[in-house]
């Protein structure tokens, strides 16, 4: 039988039940919404994660120090005293492809200023650290290699310090005590918003690593050392360089130190989302299986019904097989006309969820794609037994059928 | 010519119950090209399953079918169907047609099946002409439920022309008519008996049978008598005799 009467009979006796047709079309209606809503909703938060990641900067590799054990209590990785301002300087010296180099102390200080105070972390750093963050100054001016050098008493002030201390002035060229210290404020920083584990990285107060090192914190190691390669392509060359430069420096020695760089936080912080979207999806599949097996059963129940007219065809000269492409395409335009519904309210429901809570959703062409196919697949699979059903009637006993 | 059905001691026994039924025992038969044969017996005298033999919807369980010189007791499933849509045609008592089918589009049906490639055009103007054979076409795109029963027939009658059948078998094709509408029917029959067409019919009623030109009788599977009809009725003169005797024609007509 020809393809084009093929569609024509399917279409025929799909309209004859409107209802029964919509109604069972509707499980794959809502299995596949639920799958492109689901999967959006995942690859949106997968995307807004990759964005946080990359706001940590463009090629960051950052090294820290070991984990220190002392009587049996092993601390976590910083809690070493092992990276110091030489290895920092090692590394800018002996690596190549490296555009800026940040040695990084950090500790939490109550911070005084306008007579008011805040509770903030303040971070000893390079000037480098802005361009290695990708942070623009929104008003003022980083400190400079010379305010290193000479453990100048200057600080960067995020928003949030800013926001919190000087509401009605101009911060930039005031004075901000950290313990007791004044700290003379050249610069605040650009709103840079939450990372990815919700901290507010805007608040903060930048200080020269020197000056942290002998007038804050005193200590003689520093915690991280942050390194921005020139461009993606030399990231691993100079990660490996990194390394070998610092286990040279420990001469045999255990390394007590771990590199890492931007892709592996980017990989590691995107796997939770993703394993939460394959678990969203997977949910959203089993409906679609339910709605599988409300074609069988309709179309189970077709057969029975339109037993007499697969008699009459089989009479007048039909195979076995076009009694069967017959069924077939039935629940196929049946699934699949659920599955082109589907996505549509799949989309429409997500940008409903996007709209309302405001969560990111991003729907994916190769999302929507793979939920027709596999919306089409679903009929053709459950279709199967009931055409194969209808294929295998005798003739007499079909024509007999009351 | 060699004869169109040549049916040598055929026999078909069911053994799907408990104890095998012998329902067709031996029965030899040659129908001729152009005869009009009335196959007539009481039920159980193995008229239905003779007839499904003779349509090719049934096997026998021995014996030989050559149709239009084809041995066909011996084909499979498919090949039978090929045989079914290319040299029969059916006629069924319940008319079976395609319920929300327009009248031409179940005219059509038998072209859409098997090897022969028509264009839409052509299935269009053959399944028209067919109709036309039945004085239909004027409703060719009604919907069998608008039809009476013998516009209905004659939709199916259209239907079983439509692929130029060697033979045209009806099974109780006036079994749920009126006898107004069957001779009507029967009218239809002779006169595409007369421009050739070789037609077996499966009829228990004497009247209907005396329409055709040789009367077969069938009694317990096998074949009790062979005869042509003496006194042949005529359409035309039946539907005369009809109008000026209602009444009369009652007490004679179709049972159902």
């Amino acid at each position: 039988m020809r393809f084009g009467s093929i569609i024509k009979v399917a279409l025929r006796a799909l309209m004859r039940n409107t209802m029964r047709s919509i109604l069972t079309a509707l499980g794959i209606i809502i299995g596949v919404g639920a799958v492109i809503a689901m999967v959006s909703i995942g690859n949106g938060a997968k995307a807004q994660v990759e964005a946080q990641v990359a706001s940590l900067g463009q090629n960051v590799i950052t090294v820290f120090s070991g984990s220190m054990s002392s009587g049996g209590m092993r601390g976590g990785w910083g809690s070493s005293p092992s990276l110091t301002i030489e290895d920092a300087e090692a590394i800018e010296r002996e690596v190549t492809g490296i555009v800026g180099v940040s040695p990084e102390v950090r500790d939490r200080n109550q911070v005084l200023a306008n007579g008011l105070n805040w509770n903030t972390s303040v971070n000893g750093e390079s000037p480098d650290y802005p361009d290695i963050r990708s942070w623009k100054i929104a008003s003022g001016a980083m400190f400079s290699d010379q305010d290193v050098r000479s453990v100048a008493k200057v600080c960067v002030i995020g928003k949030t310090v800013a926001d919190q201390l000087f509401a009605n002035s101009d911060p930039v060229g005031q004075t901000l005590r950290i313990r007791n210290i004044p700290f003379k404020i050249l610069g605040v920083l650009d709103s840079k918003g939450f990372n990815l584990f919700g901290q507010d990285q805007d608040d903060a107060v930048l200080v020269p690593y020197t000056s942290h090192m002998k007038r804050l914190s005193r200590r003689s190691y520093i915690s991280s050392i942050l390194i921005q390669a020139a461009n993606a392509d030399v990231i691993d060359k100079v990660q490996k360089d990194i390394t070998e430069v610092l286990t040279q420096r420990r001469k045999g020695r255990e390394p007590d130190f771990t590199v890492r760089n931007q892709v592996e936080l980017a990989q590691t912080a995107t796997a939770t989302t993703q394993t939460m979207t394959l678990l969203l999806a997977a949910i959203a599949s089993v409906s679609l299986l339910v709605g599988g097996i409300g074609i069988m059963n309709i179309m189970l129940v077709s057969v029975t019904e339109r037993t007499r007219e697969i008699g009459i065809r089989l009479a007048i000269g039909a195979h076995g097989s076009d009694v069967l492409m017959q069924f077939l395409i039935e629940a196929t335009i049946l699934s699949s006309l659920g599955g082109v519904i589907g996505i549509l309210l799949g989309i429409g429901s997500s940008q409903l969820v996007s709209h309302l809570n405001g969560w990111p959703v991003l729907v994916s062409t190769a999302s929507i794609v793979i939920a027709f196919v596999f919306s089409a697949a679903v009929g053709m699979f459950f279709g199967f037994y009931p055409a194969r059903k209808a294929a295998q009637l005798d003739p007499i006993d079909a024509l007999r059928y009351e | 010519m060699p004869p169109v059905v040549k049916i040598e001691e055929i026999h078909k026994i069911y053994d799907s119950g408990e104890v095998p039924v012998h329902a067709v025992r031996g029965v030899t038969l040659e129908i001729e090209r152009g005869d009009f044969v009335a196959l007539m017996g009481a039920s159980g005298s193995g008229k239905s399953t003779l007839m499904n033999l003779l349509g090719c919807l049934d096997r026998p369980t021995r014996g030989r079918y050559l149709l239009d010189g084809i041995d066909v007791s011996e084909l499979d499933r498919n090949a039978l169907a090929d045989i079914r849509n290319q040299k029969l045609g059916f006629v069924f008592q319940g008319f079976n047609l395609l319920a929300r089918t327009t009248a031409l589009e179940n005219v059509e049906l038998p072209m859409l099946y098997g090897d022969r490639k028509f264009t839409t055009k052509q299935i269009r103007e053959r399944a028209m002409h067919c109709l036309d054979i039945v004085g239909l076409s004027q409703r060719s795109d009604h919907f069998p439920s608008q039809l009476s029963g013998g516009q209905q027939q004659r939709v199916a009658i259209a239907r079983a022309l439509v692929n130029e059948p060697q033979v045209l078998l009806a099974d109780e094709p006036t079994g749920n008519l009126d006898t107004r509408t069957s001779a009507e029917v029967m009218g239809v029959f002779q006169r595409l008996n007369d421009e050739g067409i070789t037609i077996v019919m499966v009829t228990h009623e004497l009247d209907i049978a005396r329409f055709c030109k040789r009367n077969l009788i069938l009694r317990d599977g096998m074949m009790v008598r062979d005869e042509a009809v003496a006194n042949r009725s005529l359409s035309a003169t039946e539907l005369e005799k009809l109008s000026s005797a209602e009444a009369a024609a009652k007490l004679t007509g179709a049972k159902s």
